[in-house]
């Protein structure tokens, strides 16, 4: 399909979608529009309010609380998965032992963790960076985990046979390969670091972009809540987008759909 | 035809062999603690210098053999000799080159090629000096920022060839190199790969279910039994004067009568490995 027209489309939903709430919450056809705008607010009134954030300092303040705490989340999670995932992938009798902690672990709703951490660590970016850890961590240690039992063994075979020592192959055939498939699950990694950053401060802090939506909410500032959730859509997706180009540099030898021979 | 490397016990006038294997035996393990008994009884000795090709039918265990030469595989029984010496781990005098594509998709062809002189210590700067004259030998002059995937299959070989020889081993073994290229390529590729050969001669195991292949390239073409507990069951020169185009020489009458001879005795064991189960 034609982008421009594909792009028009996309657009056109997304209007049709804002037009519906307009048309619905302004004029009085599901009850009188002063009760539904309590519960529903106004796309105008949203858009608004998003904007007249956006210009205050305030607001940035709590955006960069929130990376920190993400990338904090997701520096410390990655590290550890990586770290153990090596070291349970390289030790067969570890990997045994540690095996039923490990799934009661990571059975173990992430979010009940939360009070604890609040407890232990305060009301700081410290206890969101321990529940965001808690989430990347089983992810990027199941991946580089499975990234390091599945060496193709043909590769592996013929690095041997090349000379390479250990070091040499821990270097060049299983690092890389445990990195592909942690970088398989970055999108995810990222995501669930910065679910764990907005749910800790959602449940407990005094700043972040959880902590302004839970300090709306408590004040039934439905406006405040949805500008909130769309400034917090926005820098997932801004951080997503970042991910991608860092993925991309760091993956370039992987074949792409459509260039390979 | 007849037993080889077991009639004189020892060593052969004019040195060592390079790859003896003598009464090798090799069984795996299936489930429920079956064995299976791939090759038995086998004894095979190469000759610095010498080129060998193995054939036999689907699952006589020719990989196996090659394998036990390279250390990867431990025999149940018999010996392993590399040059005289029993081998035990990995045959570090040995360059394997695979069947199916063993290069680190994470690297450049360059790099795929220095990461060789790694274990000899080779500085970085010159390992890569070394690797791009390497890929200049093998024709990807061109190609030494490419990675794996977007070379083809034919490229890719090249790159393994290089990988292999830039090393210098003393023993190339080759367990169907060119088996999944197309049939223009492969003759290519075996050109080159005799070409590559001729300048310093390796003592060298090629593995192929290719007749033609092996004699084409070859000083002596092997021939094992159907598995399983494959043993060698003829064992051919090739007198064919070198250089050898290996286009060429198929249209060669003495090539006719090898084939015909050896593939006497190949279309036994083919036969019966087809009558004990479809391949």
């Amino acid at each position: 399909m034609n982008r421009l027209i594909l792009l028009g489309l996309q657009i056109l939903v997304g209007l049709a979608g804002l037009a519906l709430w307009h048309v619905l919450t302004v004029y009085p056809i599901l009850g009188a529009p002063k009760q539904i705008q309590f519960f529903f607010s106004t796309p105008g009134a949203v858009l608004a309010r998003t904007w007249a954030e956006m210009m205050t300092p305030e607001i940035w303040g709590h955006l960069w609380i929130t990376l920190q705490e993400t990338v904090l989340a997701f520096v410390f999670g990655a590290a550890g998965g990586i770290a153990f995932g090596f070291l349970f992938a390289r030790n067969a009798l570890l990997a045994a032992v540690f095996d039923p902690y490990i799934k009661a672990a990571n059975a173990l709703p992430r979010v009940v963790l939360a009070p604890i951490f609040a407890l232990w660590f305060g009301l700081g970016i410290w206890s969101k960076v321990a529940l965001g850890f808690t989430l990347v961590f089983f992810i990027v240690f199941f991946n580089v985990y499975q990234g390091v039992r599945e060496v193709s063994p043909v590769v592996l075979n013929n690095a041997r046979m090349l000379g390479l020592s250990e070091r040499g192959l821990l270097r060049h055939v299983y690092w890389p390969s445990a990195l592909t498939w942690m970088f398989s699950s970055l999108h995810t990694a990222v995501g669930f670091a910065l679910v764990g950053a907005v749910v800790g401060e959602y449940l407990g802090s005094s700043a972040g972009l959880g902590y302004k939506i839970h300090e709306a909410e408590s004040v039934f500032d439905v406006t405040g809540v949805f500008a909130g959730m769309l400034i917090l859509t926005v820098f997932v997706i801004v951080i997503d987008a970042v991910v991608t180009v860092i993925e991309n540099r760091l993956l370039v030898w992987r074949p792409q759909a459509g260039n390979q021979r | 035809m007849g037993e080889i490397g077991r009639q004189d016990g020892g060593d052969r006038p004019g040195g060592t062999d390079a790859v003896r294997l003598e009464d090798v035996a090799i069984a795996f393990t299936l489930k429920g603690a079956k064995t299976y008994t791939a090759v038995e009884a086998i004894d095979l000795a190469i000759r610095p210098g010498e080129f060998v090709a193995v054939v036999g039918p689907t699952g006589s265990g020719k990989s196996t053999i090659l394998n036990a030469a390279a250390g990867l595989l431990k025999p149940a029984r018999g010996r392993v000799r590399i040059f005289g010496a029993p081998l035990t781990g990995l045959n570090a005098r040995a360059g394997y080159l695979f069947q199916a594509d063993a290069l680190m998709p994470w690297k450049t062809a360059l790099d795929n090629v220095a990461v060789a002189l790694e274990p000899k210590g080779v500085a970085r700067a010159a390992a890569r000096d070394q690797a791009r004259a390497w890929l200049g030998k093998v024709g990807l002059a061109n190609f030494t920022d490419r990675y794996p995937h977007m070379l083809s299959g034919g490229q890719r070989k090249r790159v393994a060839l290089a990988q292999m020889l830039i090393r210098d081993p003393e023993i190339l073994l080759m367990d169907e190199p060119f088996g999944p290229l197309d049939a223009q390529t492969r003759q290519i590729m075996g050109n080159l790969l005799l070409d590559l050969w001729a300048a310093d001669r390796k003592a060298v195991i090629f593995v192929t279910h290719d007749l033609e292949e092996a004699i084409a390239l070859a000083d002596r073409v092997v021939v094992l039994s159907a598995g399983p507990a494959a043993r060698v069951v003829g064992d051919f020169p090739v007198p064919l004067a070198r250089p050898r185009d290996i286009s060429e020489i198929r249209l060669e009458p003495r090539f006719h009568d090898l084939y015909k001879e050896i593939w006497g005795c190949l279309r036994v064991e083919v036969t019966r490995a087809y009558a004990a189960g479809p391949a």
